[in-house]
């Protein structure tokens, strides 16, 4: 029989909350609860910037915080993380300006729109599904040979298992005992492709097994057992025990992006279902019943969040369209090649377009007044 | 040519701790050419690792090295065993500077044995340089004599792009020079000797026709010109490009300007390879200077023969004797 996921908060109803794992103090809990709301406050905003035309089609992650700020909570310093374009914003917590991952929704690159990965020990984000996975056991695998104590975290969803980069990914990192973490965000949905498409096992944590290395199911919707699963797994990372395989069990409570409607393929009363369950209110309900969070903080915390991302906004609303040249900048680290210049050439030969605005795809109007610009 | 590539190897680990190599069949046996042997026992099994059997993997966690800041070199053990890799090579090894405001090249060199004429099975004879020609971000080079491939081989560990690194295996073992044990230049200390890289050589020197290759086929090509200067007087220049991206366009412009006829020469199929674009590069630069349009031998649009076939496949002497007779006789 499938085991329940690892859970600590119960849901103030049938499930009972569980006592706060070792290692986590009450003021972790309430910086925990503040990166939930900051990544929750950045998503938010960023599908309004998307309806408003303002940033090009968004990939949202509304209810899966606390399977970023749990787990990222859970590295040290020194570890690497690799997001997917789910985990888009986890370098908020890591010091990217909120503006640089907005600016990449609108479409702005270079100096503009990525971060230098080894300034915040955040991986660019990853599009191609599973790709980043090799890198984050590569990126371990060196500091591995260089004997430093570090050691590396990828995000990636439940249609990602299916690419030959998490078979290829998993495997060497178990048969070279890499210190790296699996993280499994299992959503149930790649877009339209339920889990039973997509594979035939009833869970992913067992996928572990014919690799060699343990799996462990645990409540994705639940931020501090999150947090202890890789904790766990970190410290077994760095003992010389090799890698792990992290499944969270959450459901996907929103569209994949701005542009896709699940009501064409899927019952959206089974997602009224698993509402109740997501990480941000009910860690909020939690650390009430614990004592450790009123309402006064609660409110401070959010309006402290919707600040730092209407600043961020105005940052990155401020970008002027880059020049032409931004196309060959950083191509080669080396220098450019001689056709490089000659693109420059032809570019500056003819007359510039007027500036591209992010195109919005068909979806529900908001009203900009309406808008939280304050 | 394996010695020298492996004596650049000894080198360039020796020389620089973060160099790494790691492949399949690379440590214990030395690769399947044996272009790796002997790296095991001198830099131990942390810096020359045997790998699972998975490119994609292998090329994937050598970019996960660069990130951390080694410098991999990755062997893929034939041409077509790279398949499997191209994604990480065209989404992420390609683009990683450009994704990282300059910050984080993916430092690695691809070591590719390329190409036919040794009687390999199916699926170990394929030229698909082009394809990686087509994708910015990239270095893509061919060394063809012993000195270049062990000089290129450092400057290209040295380089901070990803390079893909074209060995073209019918000539693993012929031809010989003496190729010395001092540094040709110092590496690992963030000079880059780029003109090693990018800067083609003349193989042979002539004014009445340039022929323009590249691996293999450069002998083939030096044989064919050696044999038109008695049969019809012509002095033909061979043209080594060395560089495949980008093209060295100063050096391939001034042979085929100054000799006002120019054939290319490759093993690839014909359609949308180097010919096309280095014949391109020629008439829109110095049509006027030409008495011929540029002539290609190449091989053909067809998947690489059983290896009964591959010397029909193969641009031969004959081939390319002929291809430059018909660009004289224009």
């Amino acid at each position: 029989m499938l085991e329940e996921p690892i859970r600590v908060i119960g849901d103030g109803a049938k499930l009972p909350d569980r006592a706060v794992p070792e290692g986590l103090s009450d003021k972790d809990l309430v910086e925990m609860y503040r990166w939930l709301v900051l990544l929750r406050a950045f998503d938010e905003r960023a599908v309004t910037l998307q309806r408003q035309g303002r940033i090009g089609t968004y990939a949202l992650y509304w209810g899966e915080e606390g399977t970023q700020a749990g787990a990222l909570y859970a590295c040290d310093d020194v570890d690497w993380v690799f997001p997917s374009y789910r985990q888009n914003a986890i370098g908020l917590l890591r010091g990217v300006p909120a503006a640089t991952v907005l600016a990449w929704w609108r479409g702005y690159g270079g100096v503009h729109g990525f971060w230098d990965p080894r300034e915040h020990r955040v991986g660019p984000i990853c599009v191609p599904i599973a790709t980043h996975l090799p890198h984050a056991v590569g990126l371990a695998w060196a500091a591995k040979i260089r004997n430093d104590p570090i050691a590396s975290l990828s995000w990636f969803g439940d249609g990602a298992t299916s690419e030959g980069d998490f078979h290829e990914a998993m495997n060497f990192a178990a048969v070279l005992k890499i210190p790296t973490v699996f993280f499994c965000v299992n959503n149930q949905w790649a877009i339209s492709t339920p889990i039973s498409k997509q594979m035939a096992t009833d869970n992913i944590a067992i996928k572990a097994t014919a690799y060699g290395m343990p799996g462990v199911r645990v409540d994705g919707f639940d931020p501090i057992a999150c947090w202890k699963v890789t904790k766990d797994a970190l410290d077994r990372a760095r003992g010389g025990d090799g890698p792990t395989l992290i499944e969270a069990h959450c459901y996907r409570l929103r569209a994949h992006g701005t542009a896709d409607d699940p009501r064409l393929y899927r019952d959206e009363s089974v997602t009224e279902k698993w509402v109740h369950l997501e990480p941000v209110g009910r860690m909020a309900g939690f650390l009430g019943r614990l004592g450790v969070l009123d309402d006064g903080q609660r409110e401070s915390i959010e309006q402290e969040a919707k600040a730092a991302i209407a600043a961020a906004v105005k940052e990155m609303e401020a970008i002027d369209q880059p020049g032409q040249d931004i196309l060959f900048q950083h191509v080669y680290a080396s220098g450019r090649p001689w056709t490089f210049e000659e693109g420059l050439r032809e570019l500056s030969a003819v007359e510039r377009r007027p500036e591209v605005k992010p195109v919005a795809p068909p979806g529900p109007a908001v009203d900009e007044a309406g808008s939280d610009d304050a | 040519m394996v010695d020298a590539l492996n004596k650049g190897l000894h080198q360039a680990m020796a020389a620089d701790d973060r160099v790494v190599v790691l492949g399949e069949d690379v440590a214990k046996t030395g690769g399947v050419f044996r272009v790796t042997a002997g790296l095991l026992d001198a830099f131990g099994e942390d810096r020359v690792v045997d790998t699972p059997l998975a490119e994609a993997g292998i090329v994937g966690s050598a970019i996960g090295m660069a990130i951390y800041g080694l410098r991999p070199v990755v062997e893929i053990q034939f041409d077509v065993f790279v398949y499997p890799g191209f994604e990480q090579i065209v989404v992420h090894a390609a683009r990683y500077a450009w994704r990282t405001k300059g910050e984080v090249p993916a430092s690695i060199v691809i070591r590719i044995p390329y190409g036919g004429g040794v009687r390999a099975p199916e699926l170990h004879s394929d030229s698909p340089e082009a394809l990686f020609c087509h994708v910015p971000g990239l270095k893509v080079v061919c060394p063809t004599t012993p000195r270049d491939a062990r000089d290129m081989m450092l400057a290209a560990i040295a380089d901070p792009d990803p390079v893909i690194f074209m060995e073209p295996k019918r000539i693993y073992r012929a031809g010989r020079q003496e190729v010395g044990d001092e540094m040709p230049f110092p590496i690992g200390n963030g000079s880059v000797p780029s003109d090693v890289l990018t800067k083609a050589r003349i193989a042979r020197d002539g004014s009445d026709l340039a022929i323009i290759s590249y691996g293999a086929t450069v002998p083939l090509c030096i044989e064919a010109a050696d044999r038109l200067e008695p049969d019809r007087g012509i002095q033909a220049k061979v043209v080594d490009l060395r560089s495949l991206y980008p093209l060295d366009v100063d050096a391939i412009t001034a042979a085929a300007s100054g000799c006002g006829r120019a054939l290319v020469v490759h093993e690839a199929p014909r359609t949308a390879g180097l010919g096309a674009e280095i014949s391109s590069l020629i008439h829109e630069r110095v049509m006027l200077d030409l008495e011929a349009p540029v002539g290609r031998v190449t091989g053909f649009d067809v998947p690489f023969p059983q290896f009964a076939n591959e010397d029909d496949y193969l641009p031969s002497v004959d081939r390319i004797a002929a291809g430059a007779g018909k660009v004289l006789d224009f």
